[in-house]
């Protein structure tokens, strides 16, 4: 892409020039959704300042859900960005992984009894060993994919397939729920703080990537490896240590996502926690326009695409689509932004508004 | 050279871990009871030796076999083929029942397997029945594809019992079936909610997994009498049995504006869900609150919320079958006949005015 807008005239169509922009596709389809719902009923982007029962007040309305509930996403969305980009496959194992991640923060929380009084073990103590558990677990898979090289998504199906059932082993199989007021802060509100903590979490999420990636060499390798391996290597990289790297601060994404996850409702359910999350995860990365093969990626389209997602869900429940539906309905509109964000299609699009422009001028 | 190794590394690796899969699902079980997966694998073991030693020397196979049935005493040798007891908290309740009663105290072989898959079940159905067991009980993770397994179970003289699912069967192949009649418990629930003779019923229902036995149950017995009664159903939305996207379509509801004042909720972890979102909704919920909280299962966690007045009713699924199952194997080993095929358990529905303590204890799973 970088040689064709060298030899692109200056001064090119704005248009054209916006919709190279990777960017445009999930910000178009957000906006293409938002006209949807002004159009049906105005009352979607109505947000009310109430109390909870705590008598914290709280924002609520569709636009906080969306922004409360794509933030998982948004968040796995960081990590996957940078396995795509690196690896050219996608991790599927992240669901099984967040419930891992899952249960053993709750392990830690409650101890050997399922239903304490008390947390056993400060909040901070439990994530940052929920964080270790879910880097290695990242780890495990990235060895897989870097040093035996096997296809990621085979590597990752492994997990996939066991992860839930290891969740369930930590807990004994048994449902610890958590009493502590605090933990549920998380994955609802800060008292005091009407926005949805999630949404914070998310926030600090990107600024921390955003920074990394800004002060690091880390979107340069990454994008080196997913482009060639070998010529990486020859340029003095190590693409083994890159591609584990991306599958490590994925774990680290999977863990804020578990202790999201479990706060939100106290416990775990450990056959259903994020399930098919990962499914939403690769699909946001490709909703952002981003090669799913590897190589260059853009961060901020796979977030907007993660919360383009979640408008997209949000929008089918309020206009009440029957159940056996839903699934159908939300397939037709993925198909149509993969189809029109795919990089083919893109080319194609350009190529044709210059014919037309070349054949205007003449 | 090299590229011989990359490969040898590589099919390492893949031996490597299927192997770790496989352990995982395997340990599973373990931690719930070390004794019993040891069994299992002794029965295993027993089964694979047989397979190639029973082809060649039938005699010694019959003789090793009386042999081990004087050596424990007359015990009922049965072979248990379940589903996973990770998949859910009834499960695990199904299957810690089951280990609690086959036990040897109560004259009892018992080896048991576990599978989510049809084809693995028959597998180890197949196994059992060339480990001559006396019995097979069999929670089938499909309906299809049970005859001939049956037929040779028949031909070898082990009797079947199903107990939780039915399967696409011959009766005559089967002694007996014990089951949870789910078109009852959503009536059960149904009619509860009648009761209450509220003013007018808007009603939130939260589906479970679209086609499940439980979900045509539970959502049956709701439309059908939501539609005779003139019952107005805010909202019919399938959540997957999963608590988040039950919160998730509860908030959308308090966010379009509707009101509502019962939850459906087909199982307890979609009206944990449901109810976070009351919660921070400020909705009052439960006994003398504004919406009426409805589950199914009875976890005891849901009975405590229950106990506590947080909910109003919930449904149980009764997962303890094997007394059931220990009464038609006391009548068939006593020679008597059984009066019916099918055993339908009796289930109970909790409702929070009426709740004990006692009831959390022993009906919560």
């Amino acid at each position: 892409m970088g040689t064709k807008e060298l030899k692109k005239p200056a001064g090119g169509n704005n248009f054209t020039k916006l919709f190279k922009n990777q960017i445009f596709i999930p910000l178009a389809a957000l906006l293409l959704l938002a006209l949807f719902n002004l159009i049906a009923d105005p009352g979607f982007f109505k947000i009310t300042l109430g109390y909870n029962n705590l008598g914290n007040p709280v924002l609520s309305g569709f636009l906080v859900t969306i922004l409360d509930s794509g933030s998982e996403v948004a968040i796995l969305a960081i990590g996957m960005t940078l396995v795509t980009a690196a690896t050219g496959g996608q991790d599927i194992s992240v669901g099984a992984a967040v419930a891992i991640a899952g249960s053993v923060l709750l392990r830690v929380l409650c101890g050997h009894n399922t239903r304490p009084e008390t947390l056993q073990a400060p909040i901070i103590v439990g994530f940052l060993v929920c964080c270790v558990v879910a880097m290695l677990f990242g780890a495990f898979n990235g060895v897989l994919v870097a040093y035996f090289k096997i296809q990621p998504m085979v590597a990752t199906l492994i997990l996939y397939t066991a992860g839930r059932s290891i969740a369930a082993w930590i807990n004994n199989n048994e449902l610890p729920i958590v009493n502590e007021p605090s933990f549920g802060y998380f994955g609802g509100f800060i008292p005091g703080i009407p926005i949805p903590t999630p949404f914070f979490i998310a926030i600090i999420c990107m600024v921390v990537i955003g920074l990394v990636l800004k002060f690091t060499n880390l979107r340069l390798y990454t994008q080196a490896v997913g482009i060639n391996e070998n010529s990486s290597r020859l340029n003095g990289l190590n693409p083994q240590i890159i591609k584990v790297l991306s599958f490590v601060i994925l774990g680290l994404c999977v863990a804020v996502v578990g202790l999201i996850k479990t706060s939100r409702v106290s416990s775990i359910n450990y056959s259903v926690i994020a399930k098919d999350i990962e499914m939403d995860a690769i699909l946001a990365v490709a909703l952002g326009g981003n090669a799913l093969g590897g190589g260059k990626f853009n961060m901020t389209a796979s977030i907007i695409g993660a919360y383009v997602i979640q408008f997209l869900t949000q929008t089918l429940f309020k206009f009440n689509v029957k159940s056996t539906a839903l699934p159908a309905y939300k397939a037709v509109v993925v198909i149509v932004l993969v189809v029109i964000s795919a990089p083919v299609v893109r080319e194609w699009f350009t190529a044709t508004m210059k014919k037309l422009k070349t054949k205007e001028a003449a | 050279m090299k590229k011989k190794l990359v490969s040898m590394v590589l099919s390492l690796a893949m031996v490597a871990a299927v192997v770790t899969g496989c352990g995982n699902s395997g340990s599973a079980p373990a931690s719930t009871d070390t004794a019993a997966t040891t069994d299992t694998a002794a029965t295993t073991d027993t089964a694979a030796t047989t397979d190639t030693a029973a082809t060649t020397d039938t005699a010694a196979d019959t003789a090793a076999d009386t042999s081990a049935d004087a050596a424990s005493g007359e015990l009922i040798k049965v072979g248990i083929i379940n589903n996973d007891p990770n998949e859910s908290g009834y499960r695990t309740a199904n299957d810690k029942d089951l280990k609690a009663t086959f036990t040897e105290e109560n004259g009892y072989d018992a080896s048991f397997a576990y599978s989510n898959e049809n084809d693995e079940q028959i597998a180890a159905a197949q196994k059992f029945i060339q480990d001559g067991v006396d019995y097979l009980l069999l929670s089938a993770a499909g309906t299809a594809g049970w005859d001939s397994t049956l037929q040779d179970a028949q031909a070898a003289g082990v009797r079947v019992i199903l107990f939780d699912r039915v399967i696409d069967a011959s009766e005559d192949l089967y002694e007996g079936s014990i089951v949870s009649d789910m078109d009852k418990e959503g009536q059960t629930a149904v009619d509860w909610l009648k009761s209450q003779g509220l003013s007018e019923y808007n009603i939130i229902h939260l589906q479970g997994v679209m086609g499940s036995a439980a979900q045509v149950g539970r959502s049956g017995a709701l439309t059908d009498t939501a539609e005779a009664e003139g019952w107005n159903i805010v909202t019919q939305q399938t959540a997957d049995w999963n608590a988040e996207t039950a919160q998730q379509i509860v908030q959308s509801v308090i966010d379009s504006g509707t009101s509502f004042n019962v939850i459906y909720a087909e199982n307890d972890d979609m009206a944990r869900g449901a109810v976070a979102a009351l919660d921070s909704a400020n909705i009052s919920h439960g006994v003398d609150g504004d919406v009426i909280i409805m589950g199914f299962d009875c976890n005891q966690w849901a009975l405590q919320e229950l106990l506590d007045g947080n909910w109003n009713y919930d449904g149980q699924c009764n997962p303890f079958q094997s007394s059931y199952i220990n009464d038609i194997i006391t009548k068939l080993q006593n020679g008597e006949t059984l009066s019916e095929k099918t055993i339908i358990m009796d289930e109970k529905g909790f409702d929070a005015t009426t709740i004990t303590a006692d009831d959390v204890a022993n009906y919560g799973i």
